[in-house]
């Protein structure tokens, strides 16, 4: 079960060409500056943009073939659209507009009732949008696109027009929406925190062209991609929550061969995690850091393998990806570090990480 | 008025060749003299007319000097001002809600009758009642193609007309004027009046 889309158009500013699959179900999170093509994919998708050549296939249903001249019109799709303006009809209430897509198709795989309680919305179903808050606005507006029981929820930049707290406010019910939903989401968006929240798997599009795509653990630890010069770059892993130790108030998470202890955190036993490790926490050391043992405040001194090294001049630094069995971190460290440690692919490393440091974000 | 709905939608949201030549055929009464538009309505309609003779043979409608081609004439005069009314609304609307519409499974007809006309409903409304308002003062083309008749095709203006044409018919006159001025206010205030509620309701 994927989704899979090939896509080419020309605009007069720029030239799109953009392929990749997607998981099904799962999140797929389209990464890149504005302008960059996202927007044009989605609006494919949902056939609200015809493109010069594309080809788009849902778990074996053809939605677009331009080969073979196959052209599902929008309304004749089943996709959810979730709008960055989230485009609530104005003359009907709450409960109509989530309705609306729901009247129009025979399917039900889907539950009124569900997506209401999912998203909080009970209170505002006899309100009409223009007295809803940005926030409310746009869950109704995913409850909308979630009745219309789409093949595929399609989100375009859903939290952009929101501010901070708004956004804060949303996030959580799209992760509790994401580990319910049994269909493939492609997510366009231009905010780490946002992708690193949700994806499962993330297509890096920079001029119209991917720049790398595949799980988000992956992407996100390798050191040659752009996402990794940017100032909050860190990789992710994804763990599972292995034991509390309520006496030290730590929590021991399993990541493939890697232990991580990280300060307690409020998850059930055997429940998958998503934990972010920024960069410039990561200090590396050659050599027998063991022997410190008690004299040092580290609880997390994870063995590993430089894998590559990448120059990362807007920092004045390198960035060096350590494999660690499974997973993989990422460390921003300085070029004359390299030097005296005399890294190289395939030097054997310890990454050292403060538990405080390391970021857990919440189910997987 | 649904044609003048249908036309402004056209014009509005259609691209096609012949487009500004059907906007100028919709416009054309609001420039022609209506003494023209009368007379061409009396070519088309009278009993020897093209349609006219039509709707004659297999109706049995007479229009000319009646009540329905005093209706006929009126509007065929508001048409241009309905259909500008309706247009500016519609181009007002939101395209993007439409998109939204068709995302969730809305056809063109669908999105027209449940998201596009709902949203264009201040413009109708108001366009509406300025054309009833200016339906009752209209004088060039009813007189022409319907004549003047009392109780039957004689409008507000026509009547005024008249009574100033006897001698001492100043007074009635000045009766009808003041019925006229009456109407008129009623209709430019309830139109204001309908299209604030509309737009509450909208939430604008």
């Amino acid at each position: 079960m994927s989704l899979s889309v090939e896509l080419r158009h020309h605009f007069p500013a720029i030239d799109i060409a953009i392929a990749f699959s997607a998981p099904s179900p799962g999140v797929t999170v389209l990464f890149g500056p504005s302008g960059s093509g996202k927007s044009t994919v989605i609006a494919a998708a949902a056939g609200l943009l015809r493109a010069d050549s594309c080809r788009i296939v849902i778990d074996g249903a053809v939605l677009a073939d331009t080969r073979s001249g196959i052209w599902l019109p929008p309304e004749r799709r089943r996709v959810g659209l979730v709008f960055q303006d989230s485009r609530l009809f104005p003359h009907m209430s709450v409960r109509n507009n989530l309705v609306f897509g729901m009247r129009r198709t025979a399917e039900r795989h889907i539950d009124f009732d569900e997506v209401v309680e999912l998203l909080g919305i009970r209170a505002l179903l006899a309100r009409r949008p223009h007295t809803l808050s940005g926030g409310e606005r746009q869950r109704v507006s995913i409850g909308r696109a979630l009745l219309r029981q789409p093949q595929v929820l399609l989100m375009d930049e859903p939290l952009a027009s929101l501010d901070a707290a708004r956004k804060a406010e949303i996030l959580p019910y799209l992760a509790r929406l994401k580990t319910i939903l049994r269909l493939p989401v492609l997510y366009v968006t231009h905010s780490l925190d946002e992708l690193v929240q949700l994806a499962d798997s993330v297509v890096l599009i920079e001029a119209g062209a991917v720049v790398a795509a595949g799980p988000v653990a992956a992407i996100s630890a390798r050191a040659d991609l752009p996402l990794a010069q940017r100032d909050d770059a860190g990789a992710m892993l994804i763990c599972r929550v292995a034991a509390h130790d309520a006496a030290r108030q730590l929590t021991r998470l399993s990541c493939g061969a890697a232990t991580l202890w990280v300060p307690q955190a409020d998850l059930p036993e055997g429940n998958d995690v998503r934990v972010r490790i920024p960069a410039r926490e990561v200090i590396l050391a050659r050599g027998d850091v063991a022997s410190l043992g008690d004299a040092l405040s580290l609880h997390n001194v994870l063995p590993g393998t430089v894998r590559a090294i990448a120059a990362d001049p807007g920092h004045r630094a390198a960035l060096v990806e350590v494999a660690l069995g499974e997973g993989a971190v990422l460390s921003r460290v300085t070029p004359d570090a390299i030097a005296r440690l005399a890294l190289a692919a395939g030097t054997p490393v310890l990454a050292l990480i403060k538990s405080m440091s390391v970021e857990v974000l919440g189910g997987a | 008025m649904p044609v003048a709905i249908l036309t402004a939608w056209v014009l509005a949201r259609c691209r096609f060749p012949g487009r500004s030549v059907l906007n100028a055929l919709a416009h054309l009464p609001l420039v022609l003299p209506p003494v023209v538009t009368g007379w061409l309505l009396l070519v088309l309609f009278g009993v020897r007319g093209p349609f006219g003779a039509l709707l004659n043979d297999w109706f049995g409608i007479r229009l000319v000097f009646t009540t329905a081609g005093a209706t006929l004439a009126c509007a065929v005069m508001v048409f241009p001002v309905m259909v500008r009314a309706v247009r500016l609304s519609l181009e007002a609307a939101d395209p993007g809600l439409e998109q939204a519409a068709r995302t969730l499974g809305a056809g063109r007809l669908d999105r027209l009758i449940n998201i596009t006309l709902p949203l264009a409903s201040p413009g109708i409304l108001v366009g509406a009642i300025v054309a009833y308002a200016t339906c009752l003062g209209e004088f060039g083309a009813v007189i022409t193609f319907a004549a003047s008749i009392p109780g039957q095709t004689q409008t507000l203006p026509l009547a005024i007309y008249a009574a100033l044409q006897v001698p001492g018919g100043e007074a009635k006159a000045a009766q009808l004027s003041a019925v006229s001025f009456t109407l008129a206010l009623i209709g430019l205030l309830a139109s204001e009046w309908a299209g604030r509620r509309l737009h509450a309701a909208l939430g604008r």
